[in-house]
């Protein structure tokens, strides 16, 4: 048995198969801000796909097994009571996973038999909590420590914090959501925005927060997607924001893809940038902008940062 | 009688819509929606907005449209802004919001409607569907 490991402080790290890819920005900059935050992630051992989309829309204990193998190897080899994911498809995955574990008898049963199969211990309900990066960062350091840290280092920046769907949906695997002052919403979140404010960003007043973008049918309705992706670009203009903050890779590559879309198809040009979250966040804490992968995004927001004196 | 999605977003986008206009143009949005799914649009009110009842209405056994829960929120709460006489009232920026988030919703309701035969729309809804009906209606409930 794996010594237990329980603190905000030194997390299982579930980054899933984006951070690898296209949101390598994201894995970087959540690295670094660890290091500058002196936070310790410990990578989840011999991962595998969280069942995204494409799992879960043919066979959904299937994608419930995925995840929980997952929480398995944190939990029961790795000692962790905490597994942070920064992705939102990985971080509702796993959620889905908890709640139907708890809730469903055939998603335990399913679970213990592929479990058994896979040669490894199941995972049971309530072993681990689940915790995204703004959950981990904002419960970890806290605002007031963020404000000492960054000394207001964002002050100038307009940001449009840009949550995406799952990060709130379904409302019923985020039990602990809307409970009162200081946990998170999933009418109107607001975590993102508290950090970066507390790293004295000014937070635009923006009603497309938690809206669709489209992304499921990125590949087999573009137009609808690019569509989708415009309109919260131009709210985010409109809303007066120089970038959207992000923080869900699949968000994030989509609102870049489709910027550049809109341009080419229906000629909508717009000049808003996006960028995670924890790049914005380690720029405050002094890190450069290589250093949290800036270079990495499509959608350059170096040049607004520089305007700024950021 | 279904509105054509081409007159909804032209009257969305005609300049100087009232906030009564962009509400009502809100709920023929969701109207579409209901009467494409072969029920009559609810008469009834939620939290004072029959928008927020249509919107419930059209939620029920297909939890992906509760992904535009939020945008008829908000459009309720941009009305409740230019209504109330308090210091938004009558602001530009604000109905200029207003605008963009009854758009959100028309491009959401009319994009799951023409992709209606590709699959599910919203994929993270999609595992609730195997919960029997009675839990999901509690779920849509709470």
């Amino acid at each position: 048995m794996a010594e237990i490991i329980n603190t905000m402080k030194r997390v299982a790290y579930y980054h899933g198969c984006a951070l690898d890819g296209t949101g390598h920005g994201y894995n970087r900059s959540t690295r670094a801000l660890a290091g500058a935050l002196d936070l310790e992630l410990e990578d989840v051992k011999n991962w595998n796909c969280c069942g995204a989309m494409e799992t879960k829309n043919i066979d959904n204990e299937v994608q419930t097994y995925l995840s929980s193998r997952v929480l398995s190897i944190a939990a029961n080899e790795m000692g962790h009571k905490k597994v942070m994911a920064p992705c939102n498809g990985c971080y509702h995955n796993l959620k889905k996973a908890e709640y139907d574990l708890g809730h469903k008898e055939k998603s335990r049963e399913v679970v213990e038999r592929i479990s058994a199969k896979a040669g490894h211990e199941p995972y049971k309900a309530g072993q681990i909590e689940i915790i995204h990066a703004v959950d981990w960062i904002k419960e970890s350091i806290g605002e007031e420590g963020i404000r000492e840290r960054t000394k207001g280092k964002l002050k100038g920046l307009k940001v449009a914090n840009y949550y995406g769907c799952m990060y709130t949906r379904p409302r019923h695997i985020f039990p602990g959501r809307d409970a009162g002052p200081g946990t998170e919403s999933n009418f109107r979140p607001h975590f993102m925005d508290d950090i970066l404010g507390a790293a004295g960003a000014t937070n635009v007043d923006f009603p497309l927060k938690s809206a669709c973008c489209g992304g499921a049918h990125t590949l087999c309705d573009s137009d609808t997607s690019t569509k989708l992706c415009i309109n919260i670009l131009q709210t985010a203009e409109a809303a007066g924001a120089d970038v959207i903050a992000t923080e869900c890779p699949t968000c994030h590559a989509g609102l870049e893809m489709h910027q550049i879309r809109a341009e080419k198809v229906f000629g909508i040009k717009t000049n808003v940038k996006m960028i995670y979250f924890t790049q914005l966040l380690g720029i405050a804490m002094g890190l450069s902008h290589r250093k949290v992968g800036l270079q990495e995004n499509v959608s350059d927001a170096s040049s607004v940062l520089k305007a700024k004196g950021i | 009688m279904a509105t054509p999605w081409e007159d909804i977003e032209r009257a969305i986008e005609a300049p100087g819509q009232s906030p009564e206009r962009l509400l009502a143009l809100g709920e023929q949005i969701l109207e579409n929606w209901l009467e494409a799914k072969g029920f009559t649009p609810t008469e009834a009110k939620r939290e004072s907005f029959r928008l927020l009842a249509l919107h419930h209405q059209g939620a029920k056994d297909e939890p992906s449209f509760n992904a535009c829960r939020e945008t008829c929120r908000e459009l309720a709460w941009h009305y409740n802004l230019l209504k109330d006489g308090g210091p938004e009232a009558g602001n530009a920026a604000t109905r200029a919001m207003m605008v963009m988030v009854a758009k959100h919703l028309m491009l959401f309701v009319r994009g799951k409607m023409e992709v209606a035969e590709l699959g599910e729309f919203c994929c993270s809804s999609r595992p609730i569907r195997a919960l029997d009906k009675d839990e999901l209606q509690t779920q849509a409930r709470g």
